[in-house]
């Protein structure tokens, strides 16, 4: 995509959104918005991960995590201002995948991302066992809304603008990105690492760099939720989340800017419409699970069919 | 109860529980070695196999018929996954096949969830009877069970292995799957047979565990992601390491459960796991956990 058309489109998307903030009044409408956005924030990062450093991360919830409990935690008990918290909460994000990409890279793919599934346990089960701060399996609550002087982001359909405004912004910096000399490198690696290597690209600190990346949009995404929600306790941030997030990126088609948007708008509305719909055909228990059935074949089939996923219907990514 | 009855205790349970690990254990790295697939969908194996086992209890069969039925239907499910998921897509990367599996699980899960609902399920013990004491540990009979059974499988697979036309071309595959097809072993057939036989191991490991841990249609990914990190502690394609990793974790986990903390306890296998991984990346291990070629 051409830097002209993107930004087109962008601005196109950002008038949509502040339509859609000024007009629609249905809080469940505008939460579903939210949520696409939020998890397009988390998905983005990985999304980049799996399509050009080829790496698959199964513990992307963690981050997640860290961006909402640092938010939550110094806003919250700290009192802090809340954009200073979220600053920390992306960096802590950032940090973090920096200090465990740092070793766990130089292993291949499949103990790679089993190395990712125990970092995302093991931060599952310190936010349920360090309740001194974390509040352990009840969680926080008061986490006040971010503001901008007297303007709060209390309601959602500010809490639309911000997130969705995020969501582009990264975008954007996201495509300039991939436009430069640091995405051409990344392009080249996605490519065939050795020829990236030969041609005089440090590929594993790039690798790393991407990982770090994503470490810190995930945490904003996790930021954001803490703001949006102000209520935070574990049970969202589990290894689920991690492999929904999987299925996103999978879904949207990895290593595309705008798959890791298709494929969280896909994976919640199919939450909700699965969620609406199955009451009417449950057998016997609580319906609303079923979705994980759906959604454990759909990983398949999208794996097995359409390897490329929604953006690039039938192209197998290298 | 004294410091050395409170340590007879936890080894005595930490065995137990590292005889199911090693079970785990033992189907991933029969999988791993001959396709070089980390097959998640391993602790559902397990699940399927206690969820099944209570179903045949309840219909009236005898424990025997029960549990042989059980390993049965599971290793069926296991080679239904290998032709349905992993058979169309043998030569895409390692880490696609990861999510295919992990895909494979989520749907094996939830259908468990459907017919089999939330509720933990209560089995009775294989044998009925109060716990026994050993060394000044009590250990519940079922406990037995779980060693009888977890040595009596192993045996059977050292058997199977060694003296065995077809356990000497899964380990040919294992080897060397090019040279493994020149000497005319059919390899596909191989695969299949690994996942059959992980998912019969699985499931012998759910059957033998049920009575002691109730049976739910979550306790897979747990018990999978455990028997999977017992599989690494043993360098993940060697049997014996396995099974040596098995127990350990079992070991550590019943440990640092009982002198340390127990909120932690499920966390241990993980720090294990990583750990491990970063002394390799360091060069400190003397084994190295094989890589994918």
């Amino acid at each position: 995509m051409s830097a002209g058309r993107r930004v087109i489109l962008l601005v196109a998307a950002a008038v949509l959104v502040a339509g859609i903030g000024g007009l629609v009044r249905s809080s469940y409408v505008l939460g579903i918005l939210i949520f696409i956005a939020l998890n397009a924030i988390a998905a983005f990062g990985l999304s980049l991960v799996m399509g050009f450093a080829g790496q698959v991360s199964l513990g992307q919830a963690a981050f997640y995590a860290i961006g909402a409990y640092v938010s939550g935690v110094l806003t919250a008990s700290y009192g802090w201002n809340g954009w200073a918290a979220l600053a920390v909460a992306v960096l802590a994000g950032g940090v973090t995948a920096l200090l465990i990409g740092f070793p766990i890279f130089r292993l291949s793919g499949l103990l790679l991302a089993m190395a990712t599934l125990g970092f995302g346990i093991i931060v599952y089960y310190v936010l349920v066992n360090w309740s001194g701060v974390t509040g352990g399996p009840s969680g926080l609550t008061g986490i006040p809304p971010l503001s901008l002087g007297a303007f709060r982001f209390d309601t959602d359909a500010r809490m639309l603008w911000l997130s969705w405004g995020c969501l582009l912004l990264l975008l954007g910096l996201g495509g300039n990105l991939v436009d430069s000399r640091i995405g051409r490198a990344l392009r080249a690696v996605r490519g065939s690492e050795s020829a990236a290597a030969a041609a005089g690209i440090d590929t594993a600190r790039l690798k790393l760099g991407v990982f770090a990346l994503a470490g810190a949009s995930t945490a904003l995404a996790g930021s954001l939720y803490a703001h949006y929600l102000a209520f935070i306790n574990p049970s969202p941030f589990g290894f689920a989340f991690s492999v929904e997030l999987v299925v996103m990126v999978v879904l949207g088609g990895a290593g595309s800017l705008w798959g890791g948007l298709l494929g969280a708008a896909a994976v919640v509305l199919l939450v909700e419409a699965l969620r609406s719909a199955l009451p009417l055909l449950s057998l016997s228990h609580g319906a609303a699970e079923y979705e994980i059935v759906v959604f454990g074949l759909l990983l398949m089939a999208v794996m097995i069919l359409a390897p490329g996923g929604l953006t690039a219907p039938g192209r197998r990514v290298a | 109860m004294s410091f050395e009855a409170q340590l007879a205790q936890y080894l005595a349970s930490g065995l137990v529980v590292g005889g199911v690990y090693a079970l785990i254990g033992l189907g991933f790295v029969i999988v791993y070695r001959v396709t070089r697939i980390i097959n998640f969908a391993q602790g559902e194996f397990v699940m399927l196999g206690a969820l099944l086992m209570v179903t045949g209890r309840h219909l009236g069969l005898p424990t025997a018929a029960a549990f042989v039925l059980a390993v049965a239907v599971v290793a069926v499910v296991g080679a239904l996954l290998e032709r349905v998921g992993v058979h169309p897509i043998r030569r895409a990367e390692a880490t696609a096949a990861l999510i295919v599996t992990i895909g494979a699980s989520i749907a094996i899960r939830g259908t468990a969830l459907a017919v089999w609902g939330t509720d933990p399920y209560a089995l009775d013990a294989f044998s009925p009877g109060p716990p026994l004491r050993v060394l000044g540990a009590s250990v519940v009979r079922q406990g037995f069970w779980v060693l009888a059974v977890a040595a009596l499988v192993f045996a059977g697979l050292w058997v199977f292995f060694t003296r065995t036309y077809a356990g000497s071309a899964v380990t040919a595959c294992a080897v060397n799957p090019r040279g493994a097809r020149l000497m005319g072993i059919r390899v596909e057939r191989m695969w299949l047979l690994a996942f059959a036989l992980s998912g019969g191991l699985g499931a012998a490991a759910g059957a033998v565990i049920a009575p002691i841990t109730y049976a739910t249609y979550d306790m897979g990914l747990m018990l999978g992601l455990k028997g999977f990190v017992a599989a690494v502690l043993g360098g993940l394609v060697s049997p014996v390491g396995a099974i040596a990793g098995g127990f350990l974790l079992g070991l550590l986990e019943s440990l640092s459960a009982g002198l340390l903390s127990s909120g932690y306890k499920d966390a241990v296998a993980f720090v294990v796991l990583i750990l491990l991984l970063l002394a390799q990346v360091a060069g400190w291990t003397p084994w190295r956990v094989a890589e994918e070629t």
